[in-house]
C-alpha cells in the first residue's frame, strides 16, 4: 500500500478525509503514484499536473521522508519507506498567496 | 410567485442568494467551494436549475462544477481546456512574443437554446464550447487563429476573454470581447471571426483607431434588441446599433467614463447602467461616493443613482462581471463590490439595499429569474 496525503482543497475535491491509500507498486515513482492517484480520483486530473504534458503545477511540491523530492526526476524510484507504506507521499501546496 | 436567484462568485468561494418576487428578504447560502476563486457562475436560460461554475486557484488550476438542481448539489465536470493544434504566440507586456498558455475560465455562457451547450471564455484569450454539459471542451480556434492574434496583448488582468453574447434570435451570431484585443464577432456559430472595433479610440495605442488592441471591459445587450450593444471600455462608454459593426461614444455627462461593468435594463432597451470609477490608475469611485449611473436615453444623458448607496468614504470597485439584471417587473438590478457588498435594487435603480455586506471580494454576479 502507498499512502498519499493531499492538501485540503484536493481532499475536498476528491471527497476524502485523511490519507489516501493506493495499491502497492513494485517500483513506485512520482509519476506512477500520481498516475494511480488520478486514475482512482479522476477529479484530480489537472490539479497537480497539467493535462497533456503532465508537468507539475508551479505551486505544488512533493515531500517524502522529511525531504523535498519535488525536483527529483519523475521516474526516479521513491524511497523504500514510501514504497512499503511506512512513510507517506505528501502533495503540498507551496507557501504562496493570501 | 416567481423569484430571483443571485449567483455570486468571490475571491474565496461562491454564494447563492435567493428571494421571492418582492426581493425584500434574501436567503444567503455559502460559501460554496470555500477558499477557491470563483470567477463566474451562470445558469442556463433553458433550464434555470442547470448551473455552471468556474472554480480555480493558483495552486490547483481550473475546475468546472455543474449543478442540476439549482445549486443544492454540484458535480465536478471536465477541466481540460486544450488549445487546438499548436497555439502559437501573442504579444507580451514588453512587446516580445509569448506562448499561449491556459490560465483560467473567466466567463461561462450557457446556450440560449440547449442546456447542455455552454461556452467558456478563457485566459489566455480563447473561446471553448461544450455540448455535453461541461464534460468535454473544444476550442473554437478560428478566433485565436485570427490573423491579428500575434498582436493581442494582455491587459493588467491578463489576456482574458471575458464577454460572450449570443444573439437569441440567431444563436450563430456570437460576439466576444477580449482585454486587450477588443471585440470579435462570428456569424457562423464560432467557426470564423472578424474584429468589430470600428469607432473605438484608445489613446493608449500608438494608432488610436487601430483594428485590434482596444481594452474592452464589458459589453451588454437587451435580448429583445440584440443588434444594440453597449460597451464599457478602458475609457469611454460606447454603443453600437449594428451588432458591433460600428461604435459611437455615449459617455455624455458621466463624471468619469472609466469603469468595468455595464448592464441594460431587462425591459427598456434604452436604459443602461454603469458604475464610473475615477481613472485607470485609481480604481475607486469619484469623491468616495458609490454611484450607479443610469441613462434612459441610450447613453449621453446620465443620472446618478445614490439612494441606499454609501456617499462618503467609499473606495470599492465593481468588477466587469459583477453587475446583472433580473427579468421581473419592475426590473431588478444587482451588483457586487470588491469590498464584499452585494447591492440590490428591485425598482430599476431608484433604491438600493445591501443584501450582504462582508463577503470576500466579489468577482461576479448573475441574476436568474425563477419561474
Amino acid at each position: 500500500m502507498i499512502r498519499v496525503v493531499l492538501p485540503q482543497h484536493l481532499r475536498t475535491l476528491a471527497g476524502v478525509e485523511g490519507e489516501v491509500a493506493l495499491d502497492a507498486q513494485e517500483r513506485p515513482t512520482q509519476q506512477t503514484v500520481l498516475d494511480a492517484l488520478e486514475a482512482t480520483y479522476p477529479v484530480l486530473r489537472g490539479t497537480i499536473r497539467d493535462h497533456g504534458t503532465a508537468k507539475r503545477r508551479d505551486f505544488i511540491r512533493f515531500f517524502a521522508c522529511g525531504r523535498d523530492i519535488t525536483l527529483d526526476a519523475a521516474d526516479e524510484p521513491l524511497p523504500n519507506e514510501v514504497a512499503s507504506g511506512a512513510e507517506v507521499f505528501r502533495v503540498v501546496g507551496a507557501m504562496a498567496g493570501g | 410567485m416567481s423569484g430571483v436567484r443571485l449567483l455570486v462568485g468571490t475571491r474565496k468561494g461562491a454564494f447563492v442568494l435567493t428571494s421571492d418576487g418582492t426581493r425584500d428578504e434574501w436567503d444567503v447560502n455559502g460559501p460554496l467551494f470555500a477558499g477557491w476563486e470563483m470567477y463566474h457562475l451562470n445558469g442556463s436560460p433553458v433550464d434555470p436549475d442547470r448551473l455552471y461554475a468556474s472554480q480555480s486557484t493558483g495552486w490547483h488550476g481550473q475546475v468546472i462544477q455543474r449543478s442540476d438542481d439549482g445549486g443544492k448539489t454540484w458535480e465536478t465536470v471536465g477541466n481540460e481546456f486544450a488549445y487546438d493544434g499548436v497555439p502559437g504566440t501573442h504579444q507580451w507586456y514588453d512587446g516580445t512574443q509569448h506562448p499561449w498558455e491556459f490560465a483560467r475560465v473567466w466567463h461561462l455562457e450557457p446556450s440560449p437554446t440547449d442546456a447542455d451547450t455552454v461556452y467558456a471564455g478563457v485566459e489566455d484569450a480563447a473561446i471553448f464550447r461544450s455540448t455535453d454539459a461541461g464534460q468535454t471542451w473544444h476550442e473554437l480556434s478560428g478566433l485565436r487563429e485570427h490573423e491579428s492574434g500575434d498582436q493581442w496583448q494582455p491587459g493588467a488582468g491578463g489576456l482574458c476573454l471575458h464577454t460572450i453574447l449570443i444573439n437569441p434570435h440567431d444563436p450563430n451570431r456570437i460576439t466576444v470581447a477580449i482585454s486587450a484585443a477588443g471585440v470579435f464577432r462570428s456569424d457562423d456559430g464560432g467557426e470564423t471571426w472578424r474584429p468589430a472595433n470600428k469607432g473605438l479610440r484608445s489613446r493608449e495605442l500608438p494608432d488610436e483607431e487601430r483594428e485590434v488592441g482596444h481594452c474592452v471591459h464589458r459589453i451588454a445587450m437587451n435580448p429583445s434588441r440584440p443588434d444594440t450593444l453597449f460597451m464599457q471600455k478602458h475609457w469611454h462608454v460606447m454603443r453600437s446599433d449594428d451588432g458591433g459593426d460600428s461604435w459611437a461614444k455615449v459617455s455624455g455627462n458621466l463624471p468619469s467614463d472609466f469603469g468595468f461593468p455595464i448592464a441594460v435594463h431587462p425591459h427598456e432597451p434604452e436604459t443602461v447602467y454603469v458604475v464610473p470609477i475615477k481613472s485607470d490608475s485609481e480604481h475607486v469611485p469619484p469623491d468616495g461616493k458609490l454611484r450607479v449611473y443610469r441613462s434612459q436615453t441610450g447613453g449621453n444623458e446620465w443620472e446618478a443613482l445614490t439612494n441606499g448607496l454609501p456617499q462618503e468614504h467609499c473606495y470599492v470597485n465593481v468588477l466587469r462581471d459583477a453587475m446583472s439584471v433580473d427579468a421581473l417587473d419592475p426590473g431588478g438590478v444587482y451588483f457586487g463590490t470588491t469590498g464584499g457588498q452585494v447591492y440590490a435594487s428591485p425598482d430599476g435603480g431608484d433604491n438600493w439595499t445591501a443584501i450582504v455586506r462582508d463577503l470576500p471580494a466579489v468577482l461576479s454576479v448573475e441574476a436568474q429569474t425563477l419561474p
